[in-house]
This record gives C-alpha cells, structure tokens and sequence, in this order.
C-alpha cells in the first residue's frame, strides 16, 4: 500500500536559512526550505514572476528572496508579499522524528 | 468485579497509578479533592522517593535547593489519603484480560483502573561510547547524584545538547566548579522556543559565565576505555571530559502500554477524558498523545489531570488541548515563548531590542491578533502577550505600544506613544549608552538640532547603540511639532534598521562586533534574522572587519556567491575559469573545450573581460565541471562574486611597436596579488601598455597606463549603464609602486564604500581629493591600507571551486531526493 507522505531525508540535511530540491520526473523541482527558528516549508521551486528558482534565494524570517528578481515569497502560504502579486504552489510537508515528509498526493501532481 | 485483592475490608473500586511523578500524583491530588473516598490508590514508583517536583532538580543541581525542599506530597500525604506507595519497583507489564499490573519484584497487583503516567524517557544519541560509565541523561534525581558525585571530583564535563534540559545542567555543573563545554547540534541554542536572536543573547551571556558553546557541533563518538574519557566531534575535535550528560531530548514513555496492545502514536494515545483504547485504562502526562498533540511541558499537565479526575468522578468535562509557553529561567535569564513565531505571510513582526539592558522583545502580529512572541531578558509581559494570544484579542487599538508591554498600553491617558514620551519627567533617561535625560535632549533640539544626526552629534543621545533612536525621534516630533520633517539624512541599510551603512561599518569596528545576530541586536535591528539586502551587507562588513577569523555565513550570500556560478534566466549556471591577464594556453583551451562538449553546454561566449563563459551548465553538475578545469590548472574567475572580477591588458612591450612596459605581465602579476578578494561590489582592473590604451584602463575601477617614464594610475570608472571615466591618481615609477597603491587603494575602497556601491559612485561621494590625500600624499597610511589588504588576501586565495569539488557544501548541488510518478495505467497491469 502507498502511504501519504513521501520520506524525503533527515531535517539536517538542509542547511537553516537554506533549502534543497527534491527532483520529481516530468515536472518542476520542489524546493524544501528550512527557517532560522527550524521550521520547514515546500513550495514549487518556481517564482511566479519568472520562474526563478526559489531554492537559490536568501531565506530570510518567513520568506525567501527569490535570486533573479529580489521578489519575496512567503514559506507557508507561496504568496508575494509587498506590492508584488502571484502565488506559487505550496506542498504540505512535515517533520516526525527528525525525517522530513512530502505530501505525496501533492508532490505527484508537481509532476502531472 | 473480579477483585484479586489484598483488602478484604476495603470493597471500594481499585485505582493503580503507574508511576510517582508530577503527573501521575497530580490526578490523585485532584481526585481526592472531588471525591476523598471513591476509589482504594495504589501508586507504583520506579524510584526510592516520595512524589517530588522534576523541574527543580535543576536548582537542587545548583545548590540553591535540597531534595527535601522540592518534595511535593511527603509520606504523611499518602498516609493520610490511604495511598499504597509503592517505590523501588517499576511495574513490567500489564495483563489487560486479567486487569493486573505485575512490577518488578513480582508484586501483582489487580485493578479497576489503571492510570498510565510514565512520563518520557531521555533520548539517548546512538554513538558509540553511549553506554560507557559516566555518560548520563538528566531526568531524576539519580541522575542529580551521579553529577554531584562527579562534580565533586571536579574537571570537565561536556554536556550534549542545548536546549532547556542541557543548559540547566551546564549551568549547574558550572557552578558546582566543573569546565562545561556544550555541544549543540543547531546553530541557536534553544531553537524550539527561542529565535536566532534570543538564542544569541543567551549564548553570549552563558559564555560570559565561563561556559564553552560550541553550536553546529555533532558528536562523533563518546571516547574512553572504561569510564568516559572525553567527547570527539565529526569534525575531529576532541573534548576531555570524565563526565558527559545527554540532555538532546525526551520522548514519551511508551514501551509498557506499547507491549499491553493499548493503541500508541508518539504517545499512548487518549481521548478527551484521558482514556486510552481500553475503557479500564486511563493515561496522563508526557506519555500520552491527545489531539495528534505530545506536550513536553508542565502546563497542559494540569490541564490534563483535572478533565481526567473529571471523568473518573462521572462529571465529564473532557481536555481540549493546551496552547502552551515556555516561560524559563535558564541559569538564571529569564526567557518566554509562545506560539507560532515563524513569521510567514501576513505576519509582522513588532521588535524592541535594549542593548544595553540585554533585553529582546518580538510579538509577532497577523490579522491584528498576537500569534507568537519571544521575549528574552525581560519577561515580565509574557503573560500579558499570552492571555492576548489565547484570547485572540483584536490588538489594533494597542498596537503601537504593544511592545512597551503592559504597564505602558493600558496607561489610559498615554495611549499614544507621543503623549507618553511627551508625559515623561525632564530627567527620566532617554539614552542609557552616554547618560543623556530627555531634558538635555529637549534642550539640545531647542538649540536648534532639528535632525536625529544633529542630536547624536550634540548630545550623543541614540549615538551609539541606536536603541533609543525611536524614542529620540519621537521627541524631535513632540519638541518641534510641524517643524520636524520626520526624514533621515542618511539612507537606510535597509527597512530592518534605522541606521545607514557607516554607521554600521564605524559600530561594527568601533565595538568589536563578531556576527550577524550580535549586530543585529547591538544596533537595535526590528526584524528577527534580517532580509536580503541587510544579511550580504553585514557578511561582507564583518568579513572584511575581522580577515581570517570571521565565519562567512553562506545563507547571507546571494545564490551566485554560494554556489561560484552565475544563476541564469532558465535556473542554469554559466561558469567562467579565471585566465591570468586575459593569457591562455592549448591546455586551458582544450579543457574548456571538453567540458563544453562533456556538459553539453549550449553556449560558449568570449567576454569583455577577455575570457571565456561557459553557459548551460547545470546545477548538480558543477562541482564535476570545477574538477575538470582544476584538472587543467584552472581556478575559479569570480564572475559572479562582489570580488576582483578580471584584469584585463593589452600584449604591451613584448610584442607591439607601441607598447612601453610589459603590460601583460604586470596585468597577471596584479590579477594574482587581488584575485580572490570580496569588495562592497565588483571590482575591475586594466593594465594598457601605451597612451592609446587598447585594455580600456581609463573605465575600470583601477587602471594603470604605461607609459615611458612609468605608470599613470587612475581610479573610479566603469562602463554599464552610466560610463565614468576614470580619475587620475598619481603617476609612479616602478611595477612595485604600481601594485602597492592598487592594494592601497582596494583596501580603502573594501573599508569604506557602502556594500553594493562601486567605486564610480563612491568616488564622486567622497571625492578624488580625499582618495589622493590617503594613497598618494599619505606614504604610511598607504603602506598600512596595502598591509591590510595583503593580510586580508592570505585568507581568500583559495580556489573556491577546488573546495567544491572536493566535496564541500555537497549538499548545494544535489537534490535531497528524486522520485519518478508511476504511471497509473502500468502500475494496474
């Protein structure tokens, strides 16, 4: 049987104020992000502007800069903040015992 | 009932509590206080003691308290309630057919009810020396002893972990005499309820106490042969230690319930009224999971205890889960959290940081409600900003006095923050750095200071650490009403602080400041770890400010620096190896070539910088292609860096008719004396063999023309989007002269310039006369600023793409995981 959620790696694999990707076939990487106070956030590694890639941005609080065009998007919710508008997908992650896991329904459909 | 039984006289329902602790006791003392009688107790304790409160332990560590001060219920309690104690015998197993509890000294004892209240275990790291003696956890009061016992004979201890648990030990074995080294897997101690920020606070005031913090350390090994000998990081440091306590965490105590089929998440879990997935069995504390919630804290203890003797009286009120707050005094420093800080969107941040009294408040506001707050060195407000948050208490109306906490919002007359600056006595303190009162402020703005910058200089009010600079601009308001425009002279790093970049560069160097956080809560910061324009700004200060002993901090970096590539549209890399001078050889280019074709880099471009861009080059592949320029003797270009881009020349004396000097020559010389160097921005170099200057050295940050008396050297110019010609220097005589004012004058350019401002836009900010007066007039300053820099350069030459290849920050380059979706229709055949 398939479970919900996809086990990605240990938490710690991913630097604080950093992010990696997790790479799905066919279609856009997500980017996995992880807060100075140790939260852990998935959205499509797609700006909404011009698709820069979040993952390469600054994490800074609740957001990343994304590194093409200085937009910044929020962790939880994938929404520009300021006067920039444009939402990118949000993937329901969480931690449980030190692992991190994707939402598989949603990682999947990253793909479709 | 099938009573098994002791008592023949005692025909009341049987209540078997297992376990003697907080929790478990804590249900009894609420169900004697509804019914006394109801149900014959019996508690299992797995200690000797008596039920005693586990949260002061730390103190009983400490010294400041004895055993007999933290017992809660004593031997009379259990006499007078006709309480069983049993102690010493930890119950084993659980026969929920038969309803009986077996303990470990055979004892069988059957019951009615049964109360789970094991609590949590200590987790211990799986390292190998785990098991060695000396290696403890902190959990009760055998652990204690065994810490006084070692501490006795004093020496070192390493504690591993930094979060509450850890740093109580720490503490006290401080202060019972032992050299306490903490290792800490996170870069911030107390990361689940404590911010960057705070957590810096902390660490630093634990360090001024003597303790050694070591944060981003992972243990290896716990050493020693047969008694613990000391503690070995993964990354080879050895710690002498004989005593090591693991305080990395707890987790729920489930292996009894776990073995009687009773249904287990991370906790046992319960419903409402505490009951488990057996109606006869009930479970309370840390052990349980309610709600898809484990608490770890004492507050939703209680919660707990009172719905569960609720239930066992027949009057169900049933827990509803508990939204909780760390209020801590962490060796003795007050700390609170509560709720969600993680900001996100929607949220504010409010901030008030008081360097000087060590105080840190941060409320974090969405939708006009408190979410989250951290408070750290004055805490006194925690209760106020928690009972908001649990209420969800509508805060517009207080909001701009929020922070001041409470005493300050609910000041009735003073509900604005002008009025209550206005309100304070003449001689009540403004600024606690230089001792200035709001009277000498007033007055000094009534001579006719009418900007911040004028006060600070004047008076020195809100001059050094800033942290009163709202409370002086607020009186720049009340004193001049109108007449105070409100704007600062000086730009801003940017939204998170009021201070403009020199002033950050003079406090960073002025106070000796070491890292970002410090900066931040020196000067008075108002987000928690910053934004993306602060964090690079204050890297690059601190990098430059302190040459070979400050930490570059990669998440401060924007993506091209991190990863040595430039980021392109399509989220490719392009990738420029450095070529000395604008010089090549077969082997650089055949290198070049077969990474091209290797790659399958689509594009390859000559650049203005006389080299050559390899484009299309993915992310994960980039430490490969390092390995393969390497292999040819190539380093990395730093085209991507706010760095020593290219020195660029033209084929001088060697070759042409026109040529005066060896202008190639000079041009790698100078290339490998800056190469590697961080500046405020990029940084660009010519060297042109004659006057008519084929390397375009009068449009470069620095560019030298031959000529043949000498070297004209010339400064500030650029091409992009406003060309600048560059400002004549001075003219020298020697190649030695010519690279010893270009260190001279890098160096004054990294000092002084504003992160992100290039040397053309600097130069007609400050002058070319000033830039003359410090390279050319002044021969000692010269000599120091080129010392400075050749110290500095001693700690960058070392070709970041090397280290990459090696293997370093493996983890920037390749996905945490890949999956491929399964196609539905082939995964039904």
């Amino acid at each position: 049987m398939i479970g919900e959620w996809l086990d990605i790696g240990w938490v710690d694999e991913i630097p604080v104020r950093g992010s990696r990707t997790v790479q799905v076939t066919g279609g856009d990487d997500i980017a996995v992000f992880r807060t100075g106070d140790g939260r852990v956030y998935a959205l499509a590694d797609r700006c909404p502007h011009k698709g820069g890639r979040l993952s390469q941005g600054i994490v800074h609080g609740g957001a990343v800069a994304c590194p093409l065009h200085n937009w910044r998007i929020a962790l939880d919710t994938g929404e520009a903040l300021g006067e920039d508008k444009g939402c990118t997908p949000v993937i329901p992650v969480k931690v449980s015992g030190g692992r991190v896991l994707l939402c598989r329904a949603s990682t999947m459909k990253a793909a479709a | 009932m099938d009573h098994q039984t002791p008592s023949p006289h005692d025909t009341r329902e049987h209540l078997v509590v297992i376990g003697n602790g907080m929790a478990g006791c804590r249900a009894v003392e609420e169900l004697i206080a509804r019914d006394p009688t109801r149900y014959r107790v019996t508690i299992f304790g797995a200690e000797p003691h008596v039920n005693y409160n586990r949260i002061m332990l730390s103190p009983v560590l400490a010294g400041e308290k004895t055993f007999e001060q933290i017992v809660i219920n004593d031997h009379s309690w259990y006499a007078t309630n006709t309480i069983d104690l049993v102690t010493s015998d930890p119950v084993q197993a659980i026969d929920r057919a038969a309803k009986t509890v077996t303990a470990r000294s055979g004892l069988c004892v059957s019951y009615d009810r049964l109360l789970i209240a094991t609590g949590s275990d200590p987790f211990i790291i799986p390292v190998p020396g785990k098991d060695l003696p000396g290696v403890i956890s902190f959990r009760d009061m055998a652990d204690v002893d065994h810490m006084l016992e070692a501490a006795g004979k004093g020496g070192a201890a390493v504690v591993i972990g930094g979060g509450l648990l850890g740093l109580e030990a720490a503490h006290g074995l401080t202060l019972r005499g032992m050299k306490v080294t903490v290792i800490h897997l996170m870069p911030t101690l107390m990361e689940r309820q404590l911010d960057e920020a705070a957590g810096w606070l902390l660490k630093s005031a634990l360090e001024a106490r003597g303790q050694t913090i070591l944060t981003e350390a992972n243990t290896a090994e716990i050493v020693g042969d047969t008694h613990v000998e000391g503690v070995r990081l993964k990354d080879g440091t050895l710690i002498p230690a004989s005593l090591v306590v693991m305080a990395v965490g707890i987790r729920p105590s489930v292996a009894l319930a776990r073995d009687a089929g009773l249904e287990i998440g991370r906790g046992i879990k319960v419903d409402d009224h505490m009951v488990t997935s057996d109606p006869s069995i009930l479970a309370v504390g840390e052990c349980v999971e309610h709600d898809g919630n484990v608490y770890g804290l004492v507050a939703p203890l209680w919660d707990m205890c009172r719905a569960l003797a609720d239930g066992l009286t027949d009057s169900h009120t049933g827990y509803r889960g508990s939204v909780t707050s760390t209020k801590l005094k962490v060796a003795g420093l007050d700390v609170f959290s509560a709720g969600d800080f993680s900001g996100g969107a929607g949220a504010e941040d409010i901030v008030l940081r008081d360097a000087s009294r060590g105080v840190y408040k941060r409320v974090v506001v969405k939708d006009d409600r408190i979410v989250g707050t951290v408070l750290y060195g004055d805490t006194s407000d925690g209760g106020w900003y928690f009972d908001l948050l649990k209420r969800r208490e509508d805060i517009s109306g207080l909001r701009d006095m929020l922070i001041f906490g409470q005493a300050y919002a609910s000041g009735g007359a003073q509900a604005d923050p002008k009025a209550a600056v206005a309100a304070l006595s003449d001689d009540a303190e403004i600024c606690g750095c230089n001792g200035v009162s709001k009277g000498q402020v007033v007055a000094c703005i009534g001579a006719g200071n009418a900007t911040l910058d004028a006060v600070r200089a004047t008076c020195k009010a809100s001059a050094s650490c800033g942290s009163c600079t709202g409370l002086v601009e607020t009186l720049l308001a009340v004193t001049l009403g109108d007449e105070y425009s409100g704007e600062r002279a000086v730009k801003t790093v940017c939204k998170c602080t009021s201070f403009g970049h020199d002033d950050v560069r003079r406090e960073i160097v002025a106070q000796g400041m070491r890292s970002i956080p410090e900066v931040m809560q020196k000067m008075s910061w108002s987000t928690p770890d910053g934004c993306s324009s602060c964090r690079p700004a204050l890297n690059y200060y601190l990098l430059c400010a302190l040459p070979g002993d400050y930490k570059d901090d990669q998440q401060s970096r924007f993506v091209n620096e991190r990863v040595h590539a430039n980021i392109q549209k399509d989220g490719t890399y392009s990738v420029v190896p450095r070529m000395w001078g604008g010089l090549t050889n077969p082997r650089e280019l055949r290198a070049i070539a077969d990474v091209v074709e290797k790659y399958d880099a689509p594009m390859v471009k000559v650049t203005g910088g006389q080299r050559l861009d390899i484009f299309g080059i993915r992310k994960e592949d980039l430490p490969a292609v390092w390995a393969d320029l390497n292999a040819a003797g190539m380093v990395s270009g730093h085209a991507y860096g706010k760095s020593l881009r290219t020195v660029k020349t033209c084929v001088g004396s060697d070759w042409c008719r026109f040529g005066t000097q060896d202008s190639t020559g000079l041009g790698v010389k100078v290339e490998q004396m800056t190469w590697g160097s961080w500046m405020p921005h990029k940084f660009k170099i010519a060297v042109s063999g004659c006057p008519r200057n084929c390397a375009e050295a009068t449009i470069k940050d620095f560019g030298v023309v031959c000529v043949d008396s000498g070297y004209e050297l010339s400064v500030g110019g650029n091409g992009g989007m406003k060309v600048r010609a560059t400002d004549f220097l001075c003219k020298v005589a020697t190649e030695e002269e010519a690279m010893h004012y270009c260190a001279a004058f890098i160096q004054l350019y990294r000092e002084e310039a504003r992160y992100l401002e290039r040397t053309a836009p600097w130069i007609e900010r400050i002058g070319v006369a000033y830039i003359r007066e410090r390279i050319a007039d002044d021969a000692e300053g010269r000599d120091a600023l080129a010392a400075r820099f050749l110290f500095s350069q001693q700690f960058t030459q070392d070709d970041p793409w090397a280290a990459r290849a090696a293997g370093e920050h493996r983890e920037q380059h390749a996905p945490m995981a890949r999956f491929t979706p399964i196609d539905a229709t082939r995964e039904m055949a």
